[in-house]
């Protein structure tokens, strides 16, 4: 037998200084943000105690952090009932702004007759329409859930719209010379060609839904055993209870973070096959 | 013998005195005659337009012409027609084997029962084993084979094709035009193919029609009269150059009659 001689492949200068890059790239994309991030949280530390910021202006980074721990169960009672708001508004959103960009899509007609109402409950503050909501609607969770789903359903409904109207008019042909049905032409041909569309906003409403509910919450000022973060934001303002306050805010942003992420997810694995915006820069 | 070579050579269409006018004013296409006879491999030649694509368009019927009558032979429809058009126009988010399945999809016949069909096409095209592929992991020759396939699997009586190999590489191209010859051969469709390109016009077509622009018409036909099976041996021989020579004078004669 013959032992296999493998020649160490040539590489020149410039290519190994190329992936000497490549690789560090690679490491600092999640080494510098992570450390820039303990920096900024020791500095706040440090700063609390050089100037001796009492606690109820500026808690300590590891006040804050116990706080979250020992209010455990108070604040995650509050990031559910947030959550739950959250995620059924968004739901309701992608249903809603789906059905409705393809009501648009089946005729120009009911596009220019109803989309101006679109725009006009988008650009509209969800903050000023609400006491309308709140004299109208009985119950708390439907109005929280209104409030949130009008300011999320928009960049579904706009992104989908557009989406179902940019098919490649070729392929558009091709189904007609087929004989395609209108409903065949939308379920093979227009909502597939929408997907990366409707993706892109699905992200954009995933944030707005939450942003949604907690002003909602804000404005209705709601209290009680079964409210959500916001409203444990205001009473720990009342209370000048900073340490509680800023364990609400992180699990707040800790929430957003996570949804954007997970929707992400979603979109990479949905689009990695096949759209331009999921290739890896291979080539 | 004699009467399927009589049967080959029926008119399968023809259009008369076709016109059309764009809403614009534009006159695409003015009085065009011409007939594509069964087992034709039809060629329109010209400038860009000259209306070529429009009446590709009008057999189609994706256009309707706005002067003129187009005799179909009876007893066909729609379902005759396989087109190919300049772009692969493959379905992105669908890959090789459902891009195929699609125009028999649409006339609801189901994967298992479509399968058969799509795998010979595949095999035909030098697809096999591809199936799977998703069109940007294609070339772009291989993406024209997948959309040839899926032109043909509902087994049409007339092919169109739009400038199909216009954006192909020399290689490629010369690979395809043998392919889609062997092709025609083998299934006997009817092939209508627009082109700009003499060489390509003079290697596949038995008819070549010129069409001049300014307003699009119909300019001469020219029959090509080289033997088939034609391989590459043909691009190189004296006929083949004598041929290019004579389309070649045509079309500028065309090209010199444009109204201006």
């Amino acid at each position: 037998m013959r032992a296999e001689v493998q020649a160490a492949p040539f590489i020149d200068r410039e290519e190994a200084q190329r992936a000497r890059n490549a690789k560090l790239e690679r490491i600092g994309r999640w080494v510098l943000p992570i450390a820039i991030m303990i920096l900024a949280i020791w500095l706040w530390d440090r700063l609390c105690v050089w100037y001796e910021i009492p606690q109820y202006i500026l808690p300590r980074p590891g006040v804050v952090a116990s706080t979250l721990v020992s209010d455990a169960p108070l604040l995650f009672t509050s990031l559910l009932v947030t959550l739950k708001i959250t995620l059924l508004s968004l739901l309701l959103a992608v249903v809603g702004g789906v059905g409705l960009a393809v009501l648009f899509t089946q005729s120009k007609w009911v596009e220019m007759s109803f989309f101006p109402f679109a725009i006009v409950l988008q650009v509209t503050p969800i903050v000023a329409i609400f006491p309308l909501i709140n004299i109208y609607v009985d119950n708390q969770t439907a109005k929280l859930l209104i409030c949130s789903w009008i300011v999320a359903f928009f960049p579904i409904l706009s992104n989908t719209t557009l989406g179902l109207n940019s098919v490649d008019r070729n392929l558009i042909d091709l189904f007609r010379l087929n004989g395609a049905s209108r409903w065949q032409q939308l379920r093979f041909l227009r909502l597939p060609a929408a997907m990366p569309y409707f993706l892109g906003g699905l992200k954009i409403a995933g944030g707005l839904s939450l942003i949604g509910a907690v002003v909602a919450e804000f404005v209705a000022g709601a209290s009680g055993q079964s409210s959500g973060l916001a409203s444990r934001i205001i009473e720990a303002g009342y209370r000048l209870n900073a340490p509680r306050l800023f364990a609400a805010l992180i699990l707040i942003s800790a929430a957003g973070i996570v949804i954007f992420l997970v929707l992400t997810l979603v979109s990479h694995l949905i689009l990695r096959r096949w759209h331009e915006s999921a290739l890896s820069a291979e080539r | 013998m004699t009467t399927e070579v009589a049967a080959r050579h029926e008119p399968l269409l023809q259009l008369r005195e076709i016109g059309k006018t764009f809403a614009n004013g534009v006159t695409a296409l003015k009085a065009a005659s011409l007939t594509v006879r069964e087992g034709d491999f039809l060629s329109l030649l010209g400038p860009s337009g000259c209306g070529k694509s429009t009446a590709l368009r009008i057999i189609a019927g994706l256009s309707s012409p706005t002067a003129g009558v187009l005799d179909w032979r009876k007893s066909l429809d729609k379902d005759h027609i396989g087109f190919v058009f300049q772009e692969p126009t493959l379905m992105p988010w669908a890959n090789v084997f459902d891009n195929v399945w699609l125009p028999l999809r649409l006339k609801g016949k189901s994967r298992t029962e479509a399968a058969p069909a799509i795998h010979e096409l595949l095999e035909r095209v030098h697809l096999s084993g591809f199936e799977k592929a998703m069109p940007r992991e294609l070339s772009g020759g291989m993406k024209m084979r997948a959309s040839i396939a899926r032109a043909l699997v509902t087994r049409p009586r007339l092919l169109l094709m739009d400038e199909p190999f216009a954006a192909l590489d020399e290689i490629t191209r010369f690979r395809l035009n043998e392919d889609l010859l062997d092709l025609w051969q083998d299934q006997r469709f009817t092939v209508t193919f627009v082109t700009h390109s003499v060489f390509e016009s003079v290697y596949l077509s038995n008819r070549i029609v010129v069409m001049a622009a300014r307003p699009g018409r119909v300019f001469r036909e020219l029959a090509v009269d080289a033997p088939y099976p034609r391989a590459e041996a043909f691009r190189t021989s004296p006929e083949y150059a004598a041929l290019c020579r004579q389309a070649s004078q045509v079309l500028a004669d065309a090209m010199h009659a444009e109204g201006r």
